[in-house]
């Protein structure tokens, strides 16, 4: 199905440009042309069908649907909803809100929060048109099982204790009254209305990262092109044990550019780049963002931001440990 | 009488244009309005509202969890 696009590439960098196909030039122009065709046809089509089709999920209802939930299965559909809900990630702190005065465990809705950024649709789009289906099958298992996990010690560590005091006083109230309030009614959306939300998301998801797959196909194509085959196996390989934590500490400042680092995994990973550092350098740079992280100080204490920082960092390094030690297996 | 409008988000892009956008539209129209800006989460939490940017007006939530469309700020305006 991606073939028209090697096409497309092979037509316009060796026909038209006329570039010679064995050069390093052609080549990393024709990796450039290829990538950058194919992600942008997908991210507006794919965004445009996944929004449709979840147009009407939305987190009041999960949150509604999470209410009272034991706190084993919350966890589950709280990561579960995270990946399949759509939601813009300024809205992180009205929805910790929103769930937390619903008196939803914090546990379940740090699951639901976790895992949102880390199984993003620009994100799986990317992995899934790059690095194949089973990377991306593995990615999004792993991804929904750290933030289950993550959830699971918040909520042993009970850190609703370590909200600030106008959350925890929310989350005391709703856990006193013993019936929710009246359920927000199912939207019945037409199909125009469906069609309305799917074009917004495509056309600002679109304006929001059309530059960064530029940029980052760019690198990807110059690296494809001019970096020896054998460099990241010999200096960032499997026997480096480091080289998973500072791919983790790397992403952090990368957050936001997740469409722009991407691509570059790829030509990393074809250059030998172990998949547990490349899951771990992925994560990282996805889910773990110092701005966003910095708002969530608004609800609750420094302790508890500090601590769920920390855990992700380590979650992550400990899955690209895991991750390479298992490929011979694989 | 002239109508409160308050947006409600912590001053993302998407809140900052939805104030533009009714700002502008209720100029042009030569409606007078009181736009605020509420961004205190503890604020939004009050109001129920869990997607920002939202608007509220005279105290009602109207819309919820994106850059509102040109057709419905001019069904509020009215």
């Amino acid at each position: 199905m991606f073939a028209v696009f090697t096409w497309l590439a092979d037509w316009l960098v060796y026909q038209v440009a006329g570039l010679d196909a064995g050069s390093k030039t052609g080549d990393a122009l024709h990796f450039f042309v290829e990538d950058v065709s194919k992600i942008y046809v997908l991210l507006v089509v794919m965004i445009y069908v996944v929004s449709l089709l979840r147009a009407s999920l939305n987190v009041e209802r999960v949150r509604d649907f999470l209410a009272r939930r034991h706190p084993g299965a919350g966890l589950m559909m709280g990561s579960a909803f995270g990946a399949i809900t759509p939601f813009c990630s300024c809205s992180s702190i009205p929805v910790f809100l929103g769930f937390t005065s619903a008196g939803i465990p914090v546990g379940i809705t740090m699951a639901f929060l976790l895992t949102s950024p880390l199984i993003n649709e620009v994100a799986v789009l990317l992995l899934l048109s790059l690095l194949g289906w089973k990377f991306t099958v593995l990615y999004i298992v792993v991804g929904m099982l750290v933030g289950m996990l993550g959830g699971l010690v918040l909520h042993l560590l009970q850190a609703e204790r370590w909200l600030q005091p106008f959350a925890a006083k929310a989350y005391e109230r709703a856990k006193a009254q013993s019936l929710s309030s009246s359920p927000v009614p199912e939207e019945k959306m037409t199909m125009r209305e469906r069609h309305r939300f799917a074009m917004d998301e495509s056309r600002d998801i679109f304006s929001r990262v059309w530059k960064w797959v530029i940029i980052g196909v760019g690198l990807g194509a110059a690296l494809h092109g001019f970096v020896p085959e054998y460099w990241i196996t010999d200096y960032l390989g499997e026997g480096q044990w480091w080289s998973v934590p500072v791919a983790v500490l790397a992403g952090i400042p990368l957050y936001s550019n997740a469409t722009g680092v991407i691509p570059v995994i790829e030509s990393l990973i074809t250059k030998g780049l172990p998949v547990g550092t490349t899951l771990a350098f992925c994560m990282s740079t996805v889910a773990a963002s110092f701005p966003e992280f910095i708002l969530l100080k608004q609800v609750m204490k420094l302790r508890l931001l500090a601590l769920i920082f920390l855990m992700l960092l380590l979650a992550f390094t400990l899955v690209g440990w895991i991750f390479n030690a298992l490929t011979p297996y694989l | 009488m002239m109508k409160t409008i308050k947006v409600l988000g912590s001053g993302c892009t998407k809140c900052e244009k939805t104030a533009e956008a009714i700002a502008g539209i209720a100029a042009e129209r030569g409606v007078d309005i009181d736009l605020q800006k509420e961004t205190n989460p503890e604020a939004i939490m009050g109001y129920g509202v869990m997607r920002t940017p939202a608007v509220v007006i005279d105290e009602t939530v109207v819309h919820s969890g994106s850059i509102p469309h040109r057709t419905d700020i001019e069904k509020w305006l009215a």
